[in-house]
């Protein structure tokens, strides 16, 4: 019983992991069609990032290590991310968008291979890790509930995680920029005739996709302790998974999606086995495609004939 | 300005008595091997060759049909393992597995791709991409791995069975595969595999034109076009699409065996997501659906980053760097690709008439 | 003699019930239209026949032959070919190419015989040239043969549709508003070719706006409002019915 509960906290928090990055994929697939290959990739260097800027401030500059310190480097970091999403738009997929869909598939792969390589270089192909000195930001507090054990660090992931995907949902449901976006989604044509930029929307998503992806890097940095280069192709193709799960370019969705899937490797991962947990989520995937491409909450996604 | 020079100096070439190009272009590849005596180059033109059938393969299925397929390295690998497996187990030669690879990834495709049909065409993309992936991850954790299984209540027996069970080798694969051998002689140097080679791709570019010329080559076409408007006008559209996946994969299968017997030791690695990349960039780059531009696409993804390597030594560490740019810049500049078929440059060109009118 | 026959044909999208328990034929050799006001189902009855969706209840024949559960391509393979109401052409191909893919189901050469070509392939590619053309001359677009489908004139590509279908050598023709968007000479021309076509030994079940049009060369109509059917006779009869002109307020063109 205490293996169930462990492996469902372990779920629950590898589960916002994904649900962060698939946040990004839906996004961007909702007012695009477009699938962006190179997101996971931009997830990877969230956690580069953070490991990087925590370095220079606490290691380096000597700054008193805090939890305030911590969140402001998560800002940061997401910050820092954004603005590459925004450029890689501006790049690798606005000139595309008339050359239909093939030239966009070629280009995204194109720009995650440049990131998980331009990483390679600057970083080095072996793993890093997040030094010993950030324990004492985040004390190594267990608690054992239910025989299971539950770490502090996984709280914090998983309140931070919440309140990032509480505050998109409000930001989307409930603001008029937030409806804006939900229109983009819909079609085009008609929220640009109603008066939106549809342009300056698509930035928009191309700026909180990339940062809650960057959010998730360096939590999955700070949890794990261990990153690589590439972190992006493993994360990433799951939590693509995730967000077809919850039905792409729906948000809720992928929140739940990434949760749901998160759980279902935890199970996999303590009751069935490890070398196959990865063919596990595939293999969820491909049976979602092929029974309910809607995924539980989304949009048809199946040819009529 | 430099695009326009360069395109009638591409233009006066076309229109030079093709003939007399075509038997200076034969007579140079026939020979290649004399003329270039380098055991490396030889080496780099016969992974071209192995690539080209790839690509042409994939081009059936995402050139003509029009079907996303990200995950082709996975009929590859069937092709190949299967060769593997047969060759170095049991000692059967390699030709005669030719056609049991070509048939077993043929009806792997057929079962695979049958659920999945009426996918469009961004999810048929990832499910491939599932696909591919879980054929390596097979691949790689061997059957050894599936003990678990006899966790199962009623499936306990599979424990005895399953336990140390070697099929595919494993992370470290297969060694020990035959090389092809036909009448007593045996292909050992890198120039007999020339040849063999050559045979194979000259004899592929020659089925595939008239594949594309064919009735099922216009059904193809009409499917991509407009599935519905296909259907309602008589065409199977499932049939159409899986002989695409069928012929595709078995294609594919026959490039792995050639493959598992020039090199005679596989792994799964070579069976990975990025080669489903590489020979999905083949087509688009060089041009979908154009035979000349698969060859040409093949060209850029496999023989120019090996001259390159030669040529710019310390590129190396920034070889993948580049390479990514290049495939987004390729993209923004020439979405159409090197070599385009003339149907897709038509489409393009009148997108982007379209797009200035507004 | 009924060529097709629709009993009790229901259709209905979420609350909403598009066809009504539907009741007619079309008759052997004649040309039947179908008129109604927009929303009246028209459309939806054309793609219940095509096998584009299944119906709720009711039945379809064919010379007798139930077309229900039948995929698209079987039911047009039995004797129907149809145009769209929006003109679905294969953009990217060529007049020619279009026209030749209505043959399709009417030949059979597969992969094998693609690639070696035997004589019997070579003779039925040949054939299957002859047939589009034959049919592009009738259709007066053998000039335009070569032309790129999208390229060519509004007016023209109804005509190439019209084309299209008839190249599968179909018994019963379906035909979706093919005079909408054309002016008045586009118009006669059309009809006249109607009238051909059934001279040809084709039946022709057509729905149409146009009211010059449908009275003009029906033999018989039929008319829908709200998804049933509401009138039934030659032209002269549906035109006096007063449920008729209640459904379209008065409307004619």
């Amino acid at each position: 019983m205490g293996q169930l509960v462990q492996q469902l906290i372990n779920g629950l928090t590898i589960g916002s992991f994904y649900a962060l990055i698939a946040l990004g994929y839906t996004m961007v697939y909702g007012v695009l069609k477009l699938i962006n290959f190179a997101h996971g990739d931009l997830f990877m260097l969230g956690a580069y990032l953070g490991l990087v800027t925590l370095m220079g401030v606490v290691v380096n500059l000597g700054a008193p290590a805090s939890l305030l310190l911590l969140l402001l480097i998560f800002l940061i970091v997401m910050a820092l991310v954004a603005g590459i999403g925004i450029v890689l738009e501006r790049v690798a997929y606005r000139p595309l968008y008339q050359a239909g869909r093939l030239p966009s598939i070629v280009s995204a792969l194109g720009a995650s291979i440049f990131l998980q390589n331009g990483v390679m270089l600057l970083y080095g192909a072996r793993y890093r890790t997040y030094p010993e000195e950030f324990k004492v930001i985040v004390p190594d507090v267990i608690w054992e509930i239910g025989g299971a054990r539950v770490a502090l660090i996984q709280l914090l992931m998983l309140v931070i995680a919440a309140l990032l995907m509480a505050g998109l949902y409000f930001f989307v449901q409930y603001t008029r920029v937030g409806t804006a976006m939900r229109a983009v989604a819909l079609d085009h044509d008609t929220a640009s005739l109603m008066g939106i930029d549809v342009y300056r929307i698509i930035m928009l998503v191309f700026l909180i996709g990339p940062a809650l992806g960057g959010a998730g890097g360096m939590m999955v940095g700070l949890y794990y302790g261990r990153i690589y280069f590439t972190l992006g192709w493993s994360y990433g193709l799951k939590a693509f998974t995730a967000a077809i799960l919850g039905g792409i370019g729906n948000i809720p969705g992928a929140m739940i999606g990434g949760l749901i899937l998160g759980l279902i490797e935890a199970l996999a991962t303590g009751f069935v086995s490890d070398a196959w947990k990865n063919a596990i989520a595939f293999f969820v995937l491909v049976l979602i495609l092929i029974f309910k491409p809607r995924g539980l909450l989304g949009e048809r996604v199946a040819e009529k004939l | 300005m430099g695009e326009s020079s360069l395109k009638d100096l591409i233009g006066r070439l076309r229109k030079l008595d093709e003939r007399y190009l075509y038997s200076i272009l034969a007579a140079l590849v026939v020979l290649f091997p004399w003329i270039v005596r380098s055991v490396r180059w030889i080496q780099v033109v016969n992974f071209f060759f192995v690539y080209a059938l790839l690509g042409l393969s994939l081009n059936i299925i995402l050139g003509y049909a029009g079907l996303f397929q990200l995950g082709h390295a996975a009929f590859y690998a069937v092709g190949a393992y299967t060769t593997a497996i047969l060759s170095s187990r049991y000692d059967i030669p390699t030709f005669w597995l030719l056609p049991v690879a070509g048939l077993l990834s043929a009806v792997f495709a057929i079962l695979i791709s049958r659920p999945i049909l009426h996918l469009r065409g961004d999810y048929l993309c990832i499910v491939t991409i599932g696909f591919g992936e879980i054929v390596r991850i097979a691949l790689r954790n061997d059957a050894s791995s599936l003990v678990f299984l006899s966790k199962i209540p009623g499936l306990q027996f599979l424990e005895e069975k399953l336990t140390g069970l070697v099929i595919t080798g494993g992370p470290n694969g297969i060694f020990g595969i035959n090389r092809p051998a036909i009448l007593g002689f045996t292909f050992r140097q890198q120039w007999h595999y020339y040849y063999l080679f050559l045979a194979f791709v000259v004899f592929t570019v020659f089925a595939m034109r008239r594949l594309e010329n064919s009735r099922l080559g216009r059904a193809w076409t009409c499917v991509r076009e407009d599935e519905l408007a296909a259907e309602t006008m008589g065409i199977d559209t499932v049939r159409v699409k899986l002989l695409a996946f069928a012929i595709g994969a078995a294609w594919a299968g026959v490039a792995g065996n050639l493959y598992a017997s020039w090199v005679t030791v596989i792994a799964p690695e070579s069976f990975s997501f990025w080669e489903s990349v590489i020979m999905f960039c083949i087509v688009v780059l060089g041009g979908t659906g154009s035979i000349p531009g698969v060859l040409v696409g093949t060209v850029g993804m496999v023989v120019l980053p090996e001259i390159l390597r030669e040529v710019l030594l310390n590129i190396q560490q920034w070889r993948m760097l580049l390479f990514g740019a290049a495939m987004v810049i390729m993209m923004v500049f020439r979405p159409e690709g090197l070599w385009p078929s003339q149907r897709f440059r038509r489409q393009l060109e009148l997108a982007k008439e379209a797009v200035g009118s507004e | 003699m009924a060529l097709l026959e629709v009993r009790n044909l229901t259709k209905r999208f979420g609350g909403l019930t598009a066809v009504d328990r539907l009741d007619f034929e079309v008759n052997d050799g004649e040309i039947l239209g179908m008129i109604g006001p927009n929303g009246a189902g028209k459309t939806t009855v054309f793609n219940l026949i095509s096998g584009i969706y299944p119906p709720d209840e009711g039945e379809i024949r064919l010379n007798g032959q139930n077309l229900l559960g039948l995929r698209p391509h079987l039911i047009t393979e039995q004797g129907i070919g149809r145009t769209f109401q929006t003109i679905r052409l294969f953009r990217n191909l060529t007049v020619m190419e279009n026209v030749m893919a209505g043959r399709h189901c009417r030949t059979r050469a597969g992969w094998l015989a693609a690639i070696l070509q035997p004589q019997s392939q070579q003779l039925e590619e040949q054939r299957i040239r002859e047939e589009a053309e034959r049919h592009l001359r009738f259709m007066k677009l053998y000039e335009q043969r070569a032309e790129l489908a999208k390229n060519l004139p509004y007016g023209d590509q109804r005509r190439l549709e019209i084309a299209r279908a008839l190249a599968i050598d179909p018994q019963l023709l379906v035909l979706d508003e093919p005079a909408a968007g054309l002016n008045e000479q586009e118009t006669n021309e059309l009809m006249q070719l109607i009238s051909q076509v059934r001279g040809s030994g084709i039946t022709i079940f057509l729905i149409e706006h146009d009211m010059k049009v449908v009275m003009g060369i029906s033999d018989r109509i039929i008319v829908l409002d709200n998804g049933k059917k509401i009138a039934e006779g030659t032209p002269a009869e549906v035109r006096g019915n007063p449920r008729v002109v209640e459904a379209y307020l008065g409307k004619e063109e």
